[in-house]
């Protein structure tokens, strides 16, 4: 990992402060830095493929997981940076994102069975839905909760987590269901085989991505979510309603996972604990891109991906998820302000 | 946590032998304790045998709750992967008992142990690289994470499959195997939970439980006082992992039965930490209380889903309807009584006597 250490001054890095990590929000994005950093988790991600190539011997099989999992790398990446917003304006570790997206995918999966819509038009209701729940829930659980120690956010969250996983349980019961994609179809990459599905799970996530990165950076409102994410106080002094703010970034950030999980819905079998693999994989993904750092996240989203997809070579047999967590606890171990990060 | 006594002990009391000193907390929380054991050990034979069974889980959750507390509520160490200590506990005792015909006794003993030394590894890493809050909480879950993942996919844990404890004929307290409704199992969980409930008071009130309370009220300033701040840590999280691993291992001798996801799943840290959460965080009995709330409430939902009224009909065969439940209690508790039950409670006897 000392590769990685090259770009900063002090060697041992600290656990960064709240306020390091709003600084790091405001700071994010569109310097050489950043570019910098991005060609390290490059040259990691070289070598993580060089190594899989060594152990499979095979191209095909390698090149196959690359694409598989870069595709699969840019919806973690949106998912990311709606959980890495809400960190990062609001100091909230969000252990509801995940079941907030299974609650997005029944509802596109609900609006598909009745009406018959084409699954990714679900976007125009699962999206504005997710960002009024996320509002409601701000409003209503963890608005007020501002002064409370860190633990009582996290159990908030956590206690919606179970709240909506098994309230979903009692509705719907446990069977596993599917969303058809209309007209899917597959064609070759240089010898890996590609789902449209994957393809336009991919595309949307970016564009979302960059839609969301254009409203932060060149918005009225996107100045104000970094003012309050800066300085909250300053921002209140010179006009800004945080409250408001605050409930409007935990809307966008849900309604993030909102518009993933449509796009992930014809990927995957919908069940009412779904949500939790893709909130494991999100956390990873938002320590790896540095918390509260939504460039990060997206880049991260890519790098967890790959990794995911590599594992299985790695490591024959082994649960894909085994590889994610040990560069997790690697990253949390020695870059706890992540790749993207800057030391506190 | 009680404050510092600096009268009381026996110099004070023998200076002025003529009133009897003030309790001091510590005997009156080991005076408690005693009432409450006694109390406690005639209800199998009163209790129904279905009441029995919950009486039994509601202590194998006061030993888990417990151990939790040690290490996040006295420690201030919020872990989220205390399935990671449940499940080393139960697998250790399981294999030892189902592949070499150890006692469970010894088997609960090793697995002590294999969860202490764990303990200490991921706490060694997480303290040398100051890990905090959040991060620490993160490290821990994915800890029990990989170790779910590890079990599920090795050949010498059984993968997903687990072990299932070999039945034997009659009864052996060696074996802790008794006939099913039979109330022993009911009277070595409850020496299980006395034992833990006693060691946690013993170690609140000992030099190390001091210390650690200091290094979670501020650790700059315990550290810059000369507190080996490392050591007391890794003793902290090694005898939470070891209590907590008592709970494992007796669960796998009751139910006779284990597998990775009852062992190591997620929903065993959370249980552990609702427990405590309901019943008050950072306190003697907050983990009891938290245990028979939780405990019982479980009991009734299942009760409620067997035989549901005409209004709650579709939930009939639906599962979800108890973590619902104690999801909302969690919320409502954190939201409206942060220090949960216990600690509500003694805030405002405290304030009253003040006053």
């Amino acid at each position: 990992m000392s590769d990685i250490n090259n770009g900063g001054a002090a060697p041992a890095p600290a656990t960064p402060e709240p306020s390091a990590a709003r600084r790091r929000l405001a700071a994010s994005g569109g310097t050489g830095a950043l570019l910098r950093r991005a060609g390290v988790v490059g040259g990691l991600a070289v070598i993580a493929i060089a190594i899989a190539l060594l152990k499979s011997g095979s191209g095909l099989v390698v090149w196959q997981s690359v694409v598989t999992g870069l595709l699969m790398g840019g919806l973690y990446g949106l998912i990311a940076m709606g959980l890495t917003l809400i960190f990062g304006v609001l100091d909230i570790v969000n252990f509801a994102h995940g079941a907030l997206l299974a609650i997005a995918m029944f509802i596109a999966f609900g609006v598909v069975q009745g009406t018959g819509l084409h699954p990714y038009l679900t976007l125009l209701v699962a999206v504005p839905a997710l960002f009024l729940i996320g509002a409601v829930v701000h409003r209503g659980l963890l608005s007020g909760t501002g002064g409370a120690s860190l633990e009582n956010q996290l159990l908030i969250t956590l206690g919606l987590s179970l709240l909506l996983e098994n309230g979903l349980l009692m509705f719907f019961g446990a069977e596993p269901k599917n969303i058809a994609l209309p007209g899917d179809f597959q064609f070759s990459l240089f010898g890996a085989v590609v789902a449209g599905g994957r393809l336009y799970a991919f595309v949307g996530a970016l564009l979302i991505g960059a839609v969301l990165f254009w409203l932060l950076r060149r918005t009225r409102f996107g100045t104000a979510i970094r003012a309050v994410a800066a300085n909250g106080q300053g921002a209140e002094l010179v006009g800004v309603n945080v409250r408001r703010v605050h409930t409007v970034t935990f809307g966008i950030g849900t309604a993030c996972a909102g518009a993933a999980a449509v796009l992930a819905a014809p990927l995957v079998t919908v069940t009412p604990t779904l949500g939790e693999q893709f909130n494991i994989t999100a956390f990873v993904v938002v320590v790896l891109g540095g918390m509260g750092n939504v460039a990060g996240a997206l880049v991260g989203g890519l790098l967890i991906g790959l990794v995911e997809q590599l594992t299985t070579i790695y490591m024959d047999g082994q649960s894909s998820l085994l590889g994610v967590f040990a560069v997790f606890l690697v990253v949390l171990f020695l870059r706890p302000q992540g790749l993207f990060g800057r030391r506190a | 946590m009680t404050g510092i006594t600096i009268t009381g002990g026996r110099d004070a009391a023998a200076a002025r032998p003529a009133e009897a000193p003030p309790l001091r907390p510590q005997n009156r929380q080991l005076i408690v304790l005693g009432v409450l054991l006694l109390v406690a050990i005639p209800l199998p034979l009163l209790l129904p045998s279905a009441q029995g069974a919950v009486a039994v889980r509601i202590l194998i959750f006061a030993i888990m709750a417990i151990g939790w507390n040690t290490m996040s509520g006295f420690g201030g160490m919020f872990s989220f992967g205390h399935a990671a200590f449940f499940g080393l506990g139960a697998y250790t005792s399981a294999y030892l008992l189902v592949n070499h015909g150890v006692s469970p006794w010894i088997g609960m003993l090793a697995g002590m142990a294999v969860a202490a030394l764990a303990a200490v590894v991921i706490g060694y890493f997480a303290f040398r690289y100051k890990l905090q809050g959040a991060y620490f909480a993160l490290a821990t879950f994915a800890f029990a994470e990989m170790l779910r993942l590890i079990v599920t996919t090795t050949e010498f844990t059984n993968k997903a499959v687990g072990f299932t404890v070999p039945l034997i004929d009659g009864s052996s307290l060696w074996k802790i195997q008794f006939p099913a409704d039979s109330p022993a199992y009911f009277w070595v969980a409850l020496a299980l939970a006395g034992i833990a409930a006693l060691i946690s008071i013993l170690f609140l009130h000992s030099r190390t439980g001091r210390y650690v309370t200091a290094i979670r009220d501020d650790e700059l300033a315990a550290a810059s006082l000369g507190a080996p701040v490392m050591r007391y840590k890794l003793i902290t999280v090694a005898l939470s992992a070891a209590i907590t691993a008592v709970a494992g291992a007796f669960y796998t001798q009751y139910y006779l039965f284990v597998n990775p996801e009852l062992a190591f799943g997620s929903s065993v840290s959370v249980q552990a930490i609702a427990t405590v959460v309901i019943g008050g965080i950072g306190t003697i009995w907050g983990p009891v209380v938290g245990a028979v709330i939780v405990g019982s409430l479980s009991d009734v939902t299942a009760t409620l889903l067997r035989t549901p009224p005409e209004f709650l009909g579709f939930l009939q065969g639906r599962s979800g309807l108890d973590v619902a439940l104690y999801a909302i209690l969690l919320i409502v508790i954190v939201r409206l009584l942060p220090k949960g039950i216990v600690g509500t409670l003694t805030a405002k006897l405290s304030a009253r006597r003040r006053r």
